[in-house]
Formats: structure tokens, C-alpha cells, sequence
């Protein structure tokens, strides 16, 4: 199987500081993978690269095939290559209703001179509300962002993403202040998801990554410690240790 | 069809349009009636000049919420735009009228002057005062009106492109950006002071009220033209501000303000969204320039130090930024009651020992009632109208953030 995306030995330091040691990565185009790790294992500097908020101190990472590295490309054109970011914290445009945050994400022509020349269509119209219902947002369409509860934001968010339409979607912390219910639609949501398209979750909390019901890499101190199923890493002494602590 | 109904949907979705279109043409031809040229002359033409004015800078004030209000960078040298129309048109107007005089005098001569003399006494009359008698570079194509209008919208947008190229690109943002456009506006005054510069140092250029090829025509008729071009002006880029900011392209765009980085996640190429509206921005801030200078008669490189483009801040803001009609109002109202204050006929107020003159305390006034502003209605004067429609933002300290039974307080969230 060619993987979509492949990191190749990253490394980068800030200040002496090695966030990430030589870390390597490959996921294929429709893979669901859980990222798990302690504090500082490096699991946001190792998305931020990917997305290109970062760059490497050495290294690659390649994307697609023909493989090309997206090192040398912006944020913008990164997320143009079909790379989404869920972030923890959800990001909304809060001023802005939730018909305007999804049209933003829809997928469209992005320079400024052909968002000029865009004007709503039935079928785009069509989209955004298919988009609203599918995550519980369809009566809140007209409503400002900012005024939906802590948890709708975080599925508005996930509503954008999807309207992006993106090949890898990397999701930071999905469960993070989401109730049960919420967070088994969200597993269920992300399996859907990776049916179609390589799915990266980053996640703290262990009974959700079982949910997932996934393959499994384990980062300590910027480097993979362990990769495989749930059970297989778990059972590994390296990652007892780390997550144990001696 | 399709295009008729998202024709009605734009001014449905901007109701603002038509009422300032409207409250433009009430006042423009109120003006006219009362002006002496063409009515009963209760307004006098000085007055008629002021108001031309002031609809200049609501103009200008219009381009700064573009891009304070809906971009979010504050930028403290928009006036460098607007002088620097005023200094383009002002070249032809100099120039054509200087020629006329040196052609009417030479005329005497016995052999009708060349080209070549004809230049030569148009230099030593314009850069006399400066000591030069050559025409600088500068001035190539001051002879030509359609090429000084052409520069009058060129040269401040590629200036506003380079400069914004260059800042944006680097990713200045916020208080720095502030600053950087702060410099570029005084490193620009300081350039023009010089007397080599080409454009007759703190002199400026003057005698812009008089335009050349209409010697006939009396100041009072003239005051209310460019009423009327400052008017049309103002209703023009008020409807392409409007369309610009509605709409997707708006959306990306107050996105960009409120978080920059997401909308980077999004796809979009912030840089080149900055670039569009900080251009187009400084382009129409040229124009009202152009339009202001041959109603002000005269400029000089102060008006591009940046304490100008602050009050042009400080307007937008006691208006109202982030609504274009906003913007006209603190243009208006702080303007005029500006030149009303600072115009001497303000009564001063008598307090035992000191005597309150408007002219000296008219700045602190308007500080005074920019921190007001700022503390307690920070939508400005533009948010009176919401509390008057009744859209207020919901009181919801500790209350649920969302609209279901399940969501979280407000104190839950800070959590």
C-alpha cells in the first residue's frame, strides 16, 4: 500500500529543546490512526509540522503520489493539498452565523479574486444544509457561531472540516469537553470517516482511543515508542513505563 | 431572474444602502439650494467648501473601516494615500494653471515662445520658492490631466502593494503593523519636506481652488461641483464597500480578523485577501484626497505626519468600525464639530478664574470623548442605532452558552 502521507526522520528543537527526535510516520488514504502520548511527547509540534506551522530542523514529509514534500509549502496551501486540522480548543468564526462558517469551508475556489466572483448556489445552499444536519446543527444554521454551546462548536468545527473535503484530516483531542453521547456520535463519526480518507486522532483518553478500534503509535520525548494495536502497545513495558511512570 | 433576486437579496441584506444614498442626495441637493451659486445662498460658499470636505473624509473614513473594521489592521497612515492623491492632482492643477500665466506673458514677446522656453518659465515659477528653476522628474506628466488621474490611483496603490507585500508577508501583525504604517506615512512627510524632493517642500503646492480651463466659472458654482463629485464619490464607494464586504469575500475577510491562523487552516491565502482590501483601501482613500485638495486650496507635507491618519482612527471609531455606515458618521460629526470648536465660534465658558476657550481644549474634549467612547460604548455611535432597532447583544453573564438543556454554563467553560 503507498502511504498518503510519510514523515521521514523529522526533527526539530526550539531552544535546545528536542520536541521531536527523529520521528518517523506513514499512514495510507483511508486509515484511522490514534497518536497517543503523554505531556511533551510531541503530538501538537508533530501536527503543526505536518500542517506547516513548523518547519523541521531535518527531514521530510511527503504527501501523495507522486510523493512531493509539503515543506515547502505555506499553511494555505497545505490545507489546499486536501490537509484538515480539527484543533482542541474549537475554533469557530464566533461573529459569524453557522451558514457563514460552513460556506467559508466549502470546498471552492480560495484566492481572493475567485471568493469575489462566488455567489450561493441551490447546490451549495444544498451542501451547507446537508452539512449543518449531519452534525446537529440544522435548526442553529442562522445563529451566531458564538452563541452555540461549547460542544456545538466543536461539531461546527467538524462540520467545516468536513466541508473542506479533505484526504487527511488530522483531529486534536475531539473528546476533550464533549458528553458520552457526544462522544461515541464522534467515534462513530471519525470510523465513518476513515472509510473514505486517512484519519489521525490525537488523544489523551485511552477509553476513547479503544473506541476507535484502531492501529495505535505511541510517541514519547518527540520519537515513536510503540506502534500497533491498542493491546498490543499496552502490553508493551516501554509504554507501561512511560504511562505508568517507574 | 437569478440575478434580479440576488440583486434585491444585496440591498435587502444591506437596508444601510439605500437610507445613506438617500440621506446623501437629501443633503446634496439641500446644499445646492442654499448655496449661493445655485440657490438662496443661506449657505455661504465657504461652508459649501467645508461640507465638500467633510464628505471627503467620511470617504476616507469609509476606506479605514474597510481596513481597520472588517480587516482588523489599524493602520496609522491611510492620510499618506489621501496627501498623496491630493499631491497628484495638485501637480496638473499647479502646472496647467502656471502655464497658462507664462503663456499669456510670453505671448507679449515678439516670437512666440517654444515648448522648451514655455517649460523653463513654468519651473521657475513653480520652484522659484525653492530655489530650483528645473522641473523634476516627478513632474513628467504633470501637463496631462488623464495621466495625473491615472498616477492619482497608481502610484498610492502600488505603494499600498509593496508596502503591504512586504508586511504581510513577514507577518507583522497587530501593534507593530500599527507602527510600520505609522513609519511609512512620516518617512513619507519627512521625504516631501526636503526641498529637493521635487514638490516644493513645506511650501506644498497651492492655489489648487483654481482649476485651469474654467477661469470663468466663480468659486461659488465651482465649491458646489465638487460637492457634487465629493458626493457621488462617497455614494460610489459606499455600494463597492458594501458589496465588498458582504458576502463570502466579506466573510473571509472579517474571518481573517477575528483569527488569522484558522482561516490559513481553511485554505485561504491571507496574504493576498490582505493585500485586495489594503490596496483597493488606498486607492479610494486617493481619490477622496484628489477631491479634497482643490476644495482646501492648498497642502503641505503635514498633512501626512501621522497624527492625521490617528484622527482619521479616532473617527472610525467613535462612529463605529466594523459598519461602513459607522464610519460616516464619526467622519461627519467629529469633523464638523472639529471646525466648528476650532473655527472660534464655540462660546467659551466662563469658569471663576479661567476662561474655557475651545480652540485650546477642543483636543482634549475629543480625547476625552474618544476614551468614553471606547469604555462604554465601544460600537460607537453606529451601535445607538442597534439599541434603537432593539438588536441587543443578549445580557447572559452566567448563563447557558448554548441554546439546549444540556449545555454548559459560562463559568463551567472558563473551567
Amino acid at each position: 500500500m503507498t502511504a498518503l502521507l510519510e514523515v521521514d526522520s523529522i526533527s526539530v528543537s526550539f531552544d535546545g529543546f528536542k520536541a521531536i527526535n527523529n520521528l518517523s510516520f506513514n499512514i495510507g488514504p483511508a486509515e484511522l490512526r490514534a497518536v497517543i502520548g503523554p505531556n511533551g511527547a510531541g503530538k501538537t509540534t508533530f501536527m503543526d509540522i505536518v500542517t506547516g506551522k513548523t518547519r523541521p530542523d531535518s527531514g521530510d514529509v511527503k504527501w501523495g503520489t507522486p510523493p512531493k514534500s509539503l515543506l515547502r509549502m505555506n499553511e494555505a496551501q497545505i490545507a489546499r493539498e486536501g490537509v484538515g486540522r480539527k484543533f482542541q480548543r474549537p475554533t469557530v468564526f464566533e461573529d459569524q452565523t453557522v451558514s457563514e462558517n460552513l460556506t467559508m469551508a466549502l470546498k471552492a475556489g480560495r484566492n481572493p479574486f475567485s471568493v469575489l466572483g462566488w455567489r450561493p448556489s441551490r447546490a451549495s445552499a444544498a451542501r451547507v444544509a446537508d452539512l449543518a444536519s449531519e452534525v446537529g446543527l440544522a435548526a442553529q444554521i442562522t445563529r451566531k457561531a458564538g452563541e452555540l454551546s461549547h460542544g456545538q462548536k466543536q461539531w461546527l468545527e467538524i462540520g467545516m472540516l468536513l466541508a473542506q473535503e479533505p484526504r487527511l484530516l488530522l483531529v486534536d483531542e475531539p473528546a476533550a469537553g464533549m458528553t458520552l453521547a457526544e462522544r461515541e456520535q464522534t467515534t462513530a463519526l471519525l470510523v465513518r470517516l476513515a472509510e473514505t480518507r486517512a484519519v489521525v486522532v490525537v488523544e489523551h483518553d485511552m477509553d476513547f482511543v479503544r473506541r476507535l478500534n484502531c492501529k495505535v503509535t505511541v510517541l514519547h520525548q518527540g520519537s515513536v515508542l510503540a506502534e500497533g494495536s491498542l493491546d498490543h502497545v499496552t502490553r508493551n513495558p516501554d509504554v507501561i513505563e512511560v504511562y505508568l511512570g517507574r | 431572474m437569478t440575478e434580479k433576486m440576488t440583486r434585491q437579496s444585496f440591498l435587502l441584506r444591506n437596508p444601510s444602502i439605500l437610507v445613506v444614498l438617500a440621506l446623501l442626495a437629501v443633503f446634496t441637493v439641500a446644499v445646492t439650494l442654499l448655496s449661493q451659486a445655485y440657490g438662496s445662498g443661506a449657505i455661504p460658499t465657504s461652508m459649501v467648501k467645508v461640507l465638500g470636505k467633510t464628505l471627503c473624509l467620511a470617504l476616507a473614513a469609509v476606506a479605514m473601516d474597510l481596513v481597520w473594521g472588517y480587516l482588523g489592521i489599524l493602520s496609522l497612515g491611510q492620510m499618506a494615500f489621501f496627501a498623496l492623491g491630493g499631491y497628484l492632482i495638485g501637480q496638473w492643477l499647479m502646472y496647467a494653471r502656471t502655464e497658462g500665466i507664462v503663456a499669456a506673458s510670453l505671448a507679449q514677446n515678439p516670437i512666440p515662445p517654444t515648448p522648451a522656453e514655455l517649460q523653463e518659465g513654468v519651473a521657475n515659477q513653480i520652484f522659484g520658492v525653492v530655489g530650483s528653476s528645473d522641473l523634476p522628474l516627478a513632474w513628467s506628466f504633470a501637463h496631462s490631466l488623464p495621466l495625473q488621474l491615472l498616477l492619482v490611483l497608481a502610484v498610492p496603490g502600488l505603494l499600498a502593494l509593496v508596502f503591504g507585500w512586504l508586511a504581510f508577508r513577514s507577518r507583522v501583525n497587530g501593534v507593530y503593523l500599527s507602527i510600520l504604517t505609522q513609519a511609512m506615512t512620516l518617512a513619507l512627510a519627512l521625504w516631501l519636506f526636503q526641498n529637493d524632493s521635487g514638490f516644493r517642500g513645506n511650501n506644498g503646492l497651492s492655489g489648487l481652488q483654481n482649476i485651469p480651463g474654467l477661469d470663468a466659472v466663480d468659486q461659488a458654482t465651482l465649491s458646489v461641483w465638487f460637492l457634487w463629485a465629493s458626493a457621488a464619490a462617497l455614494a460610489l464607494a459606499y455600494v463597492l464597500a458594501a458589496w465588498l464586504v458582504s458576502g463570502k469575500f466579506g466573510s473571509v475577510v472579517r474571518a481573517i480578523r477575528d483569527d488569522e491562523t484558522r482561516v490559513r487552516f481553511l485554505g485561504y491565502p491571507v496574504e493576498g485577501f490582505k493585500l485586495v482590501v489594503f490596496t483597493l483601501a488606498a486607492m479610494i482613500t486617493a481619490i477622496a484626497g484628489a477631491l479634497y485638495y482643490p476644495q482646501a486650496g492648498i497642502i503641505n507635507p503635514a498633512e501626512l505626519m501621522p497624527i492625521a491618519s490617528i484622527y482619521l482612527a479616532v473617527w472610525v471609531a467613535i462612529g463605529g468600525r466594523g459598519r461602513l455606515y459607522g464610519a460616516i458618521i464619526g467622519a461627519v460629526v467629529v469633523s464638523l464639530l472639529s471646525s466648528w470648536f476650532t473655527g472660534g465660534r464655540a462660546p467659551a465658558i466662563h469658569l471663576p478664574g479661567y476662561v474655557v476657550n475651545w480652540v485650546d481644549w477642543w483636543q482634549v474634549a475629543l480625547g476625552l470623548g474618544f476614551v468614553l467612547v471606547t469604555l462604554f460604548a465601544p460600537k460607537g455611535i453606529a451601535g445607538l442605532f442597534d439599541r434603537l432597532g432593539g438588536i441587543l447583544p443578549p445580557q447572559r453573564h452566567g448563563r447557558d452558552l448554548g441554546p439546549d438543556g444540556g449545555a454548559l454554563q459560562e463559568q463551567e467553560a472558563k473551567a
